[in-house]
This record gives C-alpha cells, sequence and structure tokens, in this order.
C-alpha cells in the first residue's frame, strides 16, 4: 500500500537527520560548533511521519532539541549548518542558532529553547488558521518534559475549547534533562492528559515512521474538517544524553539496548527494502546522496561569512 | 471636529476603527466580550463583531498570551487585554522570551504584531496585587514598544499605532485615567511613537512625565503658575521609543529638569531619562535633575498610607522649587 518511492522519501529524511546529527556533533567536537546542542538521535521517526503526513503550506513549532523538525519540515541542510556555525547563510543569519532556527518559507514557526513555550506559540498558529479559514493544521513538538509545565494544560484547554486545527505530539523520550519521567509525575502515560481535558488522545510507538505517519494522517484529516484538536504521546528514547556534553550516565544500558534494537533508521530502511521491495544499492544510493549534500552543506557553511557588525546593528535599531 | 469623550471610550473607539479597517485584528481577555472588560474599554464589541473576534479566555494568561504571539506570527493582529499588569507576572515568558526575540531570532525576518493593552497604577484601595506601575520591566527588554497615553486624545491615536505596528507593543492604561474627558476628533488620525507631546510651555522648569502623573504635573504647574512660575510638562507618551529630542530641547531651554514617576523609585524609567539629559545636555543643566517617584514599597491598601507611596501635586511642586533653588 506504500509506494517505494514515498517510501525512499521517508528513508531518505530519516537518514539525513541522523547524518545530520552525527556530523554535526562532530564538528562541535572540533569546536566549530559553540553553545548548547540537543541531538534529536534515536527519535527521527516521530519528526519525519509527522511532516511527511502534513501540507508544506502547514505550520509546526518546535523544541530545543529541533533539528529533526526542521529537517522534516523541510529545510535544507545547509542553510541549517551554516546557522549551527553561526553563519549569516544560516536560517537566522547566525543570530539565532542551534535552538532557534525557524523557516517560515516551509511552516516551520521555529524552534524554542524555554520548554513548553512552543506550545501556546501553535495554538496561536492554529487560532489563525482557524480564524482565516486557511484549512491549515499545526502540528506541535513538545517533550515528557513540557507536559509538567503549567502552559501545557492551559494551552490544550484552549486548543479544546476553540476546536483548533492542532496536533500536539508529546516525543516522550523518558526524560526530562536526566529527571526520569516516573519520578516527574504519578502517571506516565501523558496521553491521559489529553483525555482529561476531552481531547482525542493516543499513545503510539515513535520509533515506527509508519505508526507516527498513520496516525497523524488520521488526525490532521480531523482537523480539516473541524474537528481538532488532538494529542499524540509517541514512546522513544534519546540515544545519549541531553546534550552533546552529557554522557547520560543516568540512562540505563538495556533500556537503551532495547530502543538501539528498534532504532527507528533501521525499521525505516527495512520498510524501503521489505515493504517498498527497494534493493540494497537503492538503499545505499540514496544514504550515499544524503551523505554528498551534508559534506557540501559543510563547505558551504565553512565557506560563509559572519554577519557585519553594522548589518546586525541594522536589525536591533529602535530596540 | 471635536468633541469629548472618556479615555475607555477613545480606546474603545480605536479598537473598532481598526477591527473594521482590518480583519485580522481580533481581541482576547478575561471578560471582555458580553461583559465588555473590567473597565468598560470593550463594550459593545461583541454586538458589531463575532465572538471569534472578541474572545473571552479561560483564566490562563500565559497560555491565551501565548496564543496571541503565535497568532501574530501566522499573520494576525491580535490586541490582548490582561486585566491588571500585576497579572502579567504571569506572561512574561511570553513576551520577553517568545514575543519581544522571535523577530531578532530568526534573522530579523519574521514581524510580530501583538498589542498587549493592560492597566496599572494606584486606584482606590486595590492593594498590593492590583495596583502597581511595571512599564521599567517592559522598558528594559530589546525588541519591545512601551506606550503610556495619559490623555482621551492620545490613548486613540496611540492604540491605532499600535495596532497597525509590525512589532509587540505594550500599550498601558491607568485607571484611574479610564474615565478622564478630552478631546478627540470625529475624523481618522493616528499619532507616531516617539514624539513626545508638550502638555505646557514654559520657560523656568520641565517636568517630564507621563501616564497619570500628567495631570497630577499639569495641576502643579497651574499652582506654581500663580506663585510665577511657568513649568513646561513634557509628555513621552512612548517610552520606547523614547522622544529625545524634545526632552533634550525642552532642558537645553529651561535648564532644569523634574523627572516624575508613579512607579517605585529604584531602578525606574525616570533614572534612565536622568542619565540620558545628564549624558548629552550636562553643560545646560542649572540644578541636579529631581526625580520624583513612588515609594519602594508594595502599594498598601489603606487610603491615607496608599495616597503617600505614590508623588502628590505638593511633592512635584516641591521638586519644581528645589531644582530652582527657591
Amino acid at each position: 500500500m506504500y509506494t517505494k518511492e514515498f517510501l525512499a522519501q521517508l528513508y531518505k529524511k530519516l537518514y539525513t537527520i541522523r547524518v545530520f546529527e552525527s556530523r554535526c556533533i562532530q564538528l562541535y567536537r572540533q569546536g566549530l560548533i559553540r553553545g548548547y546542542f540537543h541531538p534529536y538521535l534515536g527519535e527521527e521517526a516521530i519528526a519525519v511521519g509527522a511532516c511527511a503526513a502534513i501540507e508544506r503550506h502547514d505550520y509546526i513549532t518546535s523544541t530545543h532539541r529541533g533539528h529533526g523538525h526542521c529537517i522534516a519540515k523541510g529545510a535544507k541542510v545547509k542553510f541549517m549548518v551554516a546557522e549551527l556555525l553561526g553563519k549569516k547563510t544560516g536560517y537566522c543569519k547566525g543570530l539565532g542558532g542551534s535552538m532557534h532556527i525557524a523557516d517560515l518559507a516551509v511552516g516551520n514557526l521555529g524552534a524554542n529553547a524555554i520548554v513548553g513555550a512552543n506550545l501556546p506559540l501553535g495554538v496561536g498558529a492554529a487560532l489563525a488558521s482557524s480564524m482565516k479559514k486557511d484549512g491549515k493544521v499545526t502540528v506541535v513538538f513538545i517533550s515528557d518534559g513540557a507536559s509538567n509545565n503549567g502552559v501545557f494544560s492551559e494551552s490544550m484547554n484552549l486548543a479544546a475549547i476553540w476546536n483548533l486545527p492542532l496536533i500536539t505530539i508529546v516525543e516522550n523520550n523518558q526524560y526530562a534533562v536526566s529527571t526520569p519521567i516516573t519520578q516527574s509525575t504519578c502517571e506516565a502515560n501523558l496521553f491521559k492528559r489529553g483525555e482529561a481535558l476531552g481531547i482525542t488522545s493516543q499513545q503510539i510507538d515513535g520509533n515506527d515512521v509508519l505508526t507516527v505517519y498513520e496516525t497523524v494522517k488520521n488526525f490532521a484529516e480531523h482537523c480539516r474538517r473541524g474537528e481538532g484538536p488532538f494529542l499524540i504521546e509517541a514512546i522513544t528514547f534519546r540515544h545519549g544524553g541531553h546534550h552533546v556534553n552529557d554522557p547520560g550516565l543516568y540512562m540505563p544500558k538495556e533500556k537503551l539496548d532495547y530502543y538501539m534494537s528498534i532504532d527507528p533508521i533501521k525499521r525505516g530502511r527495512q520498510y524501503l527494502l521489505e515493504k517498498g521491495g527497494a534493493s540494497d544499492n537503492e538503499v545505499k544510493e540514496i544514504e550515499a546522496t544524503v551523505e554528498k549534500n551534508m559534506e557540501e552543506a559543510i563547505r558551504f557553511a565553512q565557506s560563509s561569512d559572519e554577519l557585519a557588525f553594522d548589518d546586525f546593528l541594522a536589525i536591533v535599531e529602535g530596540y | 471636529m471635536a468633541r469629548e469623550i472618556l479615555y475607555r471610550e477613545a480606546l474603545n473607539e480605536a479598537l473598532r476603527e481598526e477591527m473594521r479597517r482590518d480583519p485580522t485584528v481580533f481581541l482576547m481577555g478575561e471578560g471582555i466580550a458580553e461583559r465588555g472588560g473590567s473597565y468598560k474599554v470593550t463594550v459593545d464589541l461583541l454586538k458589531e463583531f463575532s465572538p471569534q473576534r472578541v474572545i473571552d479566555t479561560p483564566i490562563a494568561e500565559a497560555s491565551f498570551t501565548g496564543a496571541g504571539v503565535g497568532a501574530a506570527i501566522a499573520g494576525m493582529r491580535p490586541v490582548v487585554e490582561i486585566l491588571f499588569i500585576d497579572f502579567t507576572m504571569l506572561i512574561l515568558d511570553q513576551i520577553i522570551n517568545q514575543a519581544a526575540k522571535y523577530k531578532f531570532m530568526s534573522g530579523g525576518k519574521a514581524p510580530v504584531p501583538f498589542v498587549l493593552r493592560s492597566q496599572g497604577g494606584v486606584g482606590n484601595g486595590l492593594a498590593a496585587q492590583h495596583s502597581e506601575s511595571l512599564e521599567a520591566l517592559f522598558y528594559h527588554i530589546p525588541g519591545l514598544k512601551v506606550v503610556m497615553p495619559s490623555t482621551p486624545y492620545d490613548a486613540k491615536g496611540l492604540l491605532k499605532s499600535a495596532i497597525r505596528c509590525d512589532e509587540p507593543v505594550i500599550f498601558l492604561e491607568h485607571k484611574l485615567l479610564y474615565m478622564t474627558k478630552g478631546d478627540v476628533p470625529e475624523a481618522e488620525y493616528t499619532i507616531n511613537f516617539g514624539q513626545a507631546d508638550i502638555k505646557k510651555r514654559g520657560k523656568h522648569a520641565t517636568i517630564i512625565a507621563w501616564s497619570n502623573m500628567v495631570p497630577r504635573s499639569l495641576d502643579a504647574a497651574a499652582k506654581l503658575a500663580n506663585e510665577g512660575i511657568d513649568v513646561e510638562v513634557i509628555d513621552p507618551r512612548t517610552l520606547v521609543p523614547l522622544d529625545k529630542a524634545t526632552i533634550l530641547a525642552s532642558v537645553r531651554k529651561t535648564e532644569r529638569v523634574v523627572i516624575v514617576q508613579e512607579a517605585v523609585r529604584r531602578g525606574g524609567v525616570a533614572s534612565d531619562i536622568a542619565s540620558i539629559i545628564q549624558a548629552e545636555a550636562f553643560d545646560y543643566l542649572d540644578a541636579p535633575i529631581e526625580i520624583v517617584a513612588g515609594l519602594n514599597s508594595p502599594v498598601p491598601f489603606n487610603l491615607s498610607l496608599e495616597s503617600r507611596v505614590v508623588p502628590r501635586e505638593e511633592d512635584i511642586i516641591n521638586a519644581v522649587k528645589k531644582v530652582m533653588y527657591i
């Protein structure tokens, strides 16, 4: 029922995020990328499945762990690497960095470094769509950590009473920085919080790109008919610590081993081979294209200039 | 033709006219629709516009403010009302981290045409959590405009400009001004940000005041005139952007300055204006700048005490005499 082309597209995005994060971590270790860097490794299926299920003009809002959402929504990696390197050719001219990439041309309203804050912004985008009747859906990616923030309940409640075309995806990677979810709530099945507010909510395997895709596709159709909002709790696990410099020693090895065994990239490749009937060579070709594109992106970013101080001053004039 | 209307009626007219002009303008707040707002600023707007454009929200300030910011990013022009400025403490992340920084963080690309309306200042015994003057908090933050009208004319013209502005605007009203009257033209007009208004011309000293301290300063000026002291009263009207040129021209003329703010003395806008004057017109000053401000205290409930924590007319008069060495 899925075409080879579609599965290849999904795999290409999954693999792009994997390569982007892995290569950028290397750049970080070399001192080329500074500041905070929160890798999306291990969670790729959520962004890719969700963004494949909505249209280019639909909105997303994203988190501090946002590179994956950005790529999945259609960003060009060369402008992302340039942003991470603080160059003027980056999406935000080097003013935003890893935690603030916005790509308005494809409906990405931006990552956010305040945990939970992108949810009310997403409610606002969905409210705008409902007022303008533009048929757009907003997908908000938040984390299990954000679900314990006050704006989570407030915003979900607003979305519910206003029937907004909003799909909130709680990426439950089971840790808020280093605090396990079982320690921060007495009800770790977070989808139940949506139900408590009268919102249709579902818990899914966040490491399975097709499950994410199908769930979001279904909910998005309902949203476009005025039957929103929805909440999805996607269960997943980080492949490492909170950020590049956090070894994640608090994460039990057996749990990590389990989630490695259901790695979203591996499963995406399997889908392409088995359901899509692609050959090993075709898969390798996709991977080679992604890797080559990434190296070109790094060269582009490295050879780009920084924003001149005068151009910076022009942006903040009147501030 | 001008007619005399109330400050709150002027605000209501501004909202109504902008909503008629631009279908992307909408209002959100607590009890603003059917009830028309605590101070009747949005009264009867629901009769003309749909409930989708005059939205009563749950008591969820952080999130409906954030929703306003998100809607602005997505192409609407929301005007969000927070009942009392004291309650803006619940929305600071959405204002300071989101609205104020969004355009900047996106590389200067994305406009955020968002207006926050709120009101501050002492009323009559509203106590510590309904009486603050917090303009300095917002004044401190790069990326926000701060507007504080003192008359119905200014309130209307500035609110219309705020709604048309592509950057986030903090529009601060004063609860004691809602029932004050003033001339407002029938014909449409707007007032540009960054243009101070000389509320009274004079030559002996300059008083700089905003919001409810403007009428109080004008009352003080009238009393001083009886004693032959002719003061100039300048209302910046917008604190960000600040009309430095008008202020400095007046300072160079009178050579004596009193700055009056209702907010507490410490870390206030008055101190910042004083620092600008001393840096840019030091040689003109004939006396140290006097600041008349609120006490560094929460506002007490007791009315006698309340009247003592904010500048009184006599405090302003004494300050003017002090800079004139009288």
